[in-house]
């Protein structure tokens, strides 16, 4: 009898692995960086090109570097997320505009809003590899001491924000 | 005299507008080098292709960053060290042998031993099983014993006699 068993068992194993393998998504690679310090910059900032900003500067607080451009479709679902969460200032959201021009990016922000502290401007995408970006949107949390504590793939929901990004924000802010 | 000096006109824009053909390649050497490593890596927008392959904006930005790399004088190791810090191992179209990746790099062999551990058994079981049926294996008692003599011998004589028979 058990010899007739054996196919069907292999057929169920067969399928609790492809289930499994159905709500993973593909396209979110786990970072590398979560855990390691966030990569040191230095860049001009979106609206006064002549001031810099560096991530050290924010030593001593927990925040979030929101990789964006205006030419990016799907940062246009993320955004009113992103303005309706600064709203509440939770935590200071920068902006990492990549890969785009200066006066797309600024009507962008006067159209839709603009949820940044401050934006910087990462004209040659040189900033963005040294964080692995791969598909914008991309958002870090990241923490007092300045290490990445989250990484999200893709556009910010509500989902997301209520269940991971926030609960981990009020975790490091204690 | 106006068609004269709107033909030098076009002619002169014509010049304009040609320019040389911008090298593809600045170093074959670079090149060749970049084509290399980056046929083993992946591009993590399209994911299916190689970063040498790709079209898409993100690899045009990486093979940019891995010509610089090269032109420093880095070694492949180290590129693709610079490039799984970033991106981690899934860019690597060829993992590295380590601990989180053993079962991926081991796990056919495995399945083949296991194959072949089953293969093995089974046969031996009906090496065993067919022994066990066997009708060539069945002791002979005495009497059946000499009734096979008898068949034998009779056999013997009707062969003879067919070979005289054909003569």
């Amino acid at each position: 009898m058990s010899k007739y068993l054996w196919p069907l068992g292999i057929f169920l194993v067969l399928v609790v692995f492809l289930g499994v393998g159905l709500t993973l998504d593909p396209r979110e690679v786990p970072s590398p960086l979560v855990g390691k310090a966030a990569p040191a910059f230095e860049l001009p900032q979106l609206h006064e090109p002549a001031r810099k900003f560096s991530p050290a500067e924010m030593k001593g607080r927990v925040w979030m570097l929101n990789v964006w451009a205006s030419w990016c479709v799907s940062c246009r679902d993320e955004h009113p997320v992103l303005v309706e969460l600064s709203r509440t200032k939770v935590v200071p959201i920068y902006g990492l505009d990549y890969k785009d021009s200066r006066t797309d990016a600024l009507r962008w922000l006067t159209q839709f809003g603009d949820p940044y502290d401050l934006s910087v401007a990462d004209v040659d995408g040189r900033i963005g590899i040294e964080y692995g970006v791969y598909g914008v949107p991309e958002t870090y949390v990241i923490d007092k001491a300045g290490t990445i504590r989250y990484k999200h793939i893709g556009p910010v929901n509500q989902e997301a924000l209520k269940k991971t990004i926030l609960p981990l924000i009020a975790e490091l802010n204690k | 005299m106006r068609t004269l000096i709107l033909l030098l006109v076009a002619l002169l824009a014509g010049q304009v507008f040609a320019r040389e053909a911008v090298p593809v390649a600045e170093d074959p050497v670079i090149e060749q080098r970049l084509i290399d490593i980056s046929g083993e890596l992946r591009c993590l927008v399209c994911q299916n292709e190689s970063l040498a392959a790709s079209h898409a904006e993100l690899a045009l930005d990486l093979r940019r960053e891995i010509r610089t790399l090269i032109a420093r004088g880095d070694n492949d190791d180290a590129i693709r060290t610079f490039l799984t810090d970033r991106y981690g191992d899934f860019i690597l179209y060829r993992p590295q042998f380590k601990r989180t990746t053993l079962l991926l790099w081991l796990g056919p062999a495995l399945l083949l031993l296991l194959g072949l551990g089953l293969l093995f058994r089974q046969l031996r079981r009906r090496s065993r099983e067919s022994k066990a049926s066997d009708p060539t294996d069945v002791e002979l008692s005495h009497d059946e014993r000499a009734t096979l003599a008898k068949l034998l011998t009779e056999e013997a004589p009707p062969a003879s006699s067919g070979k005289g028979g054909k003569s």
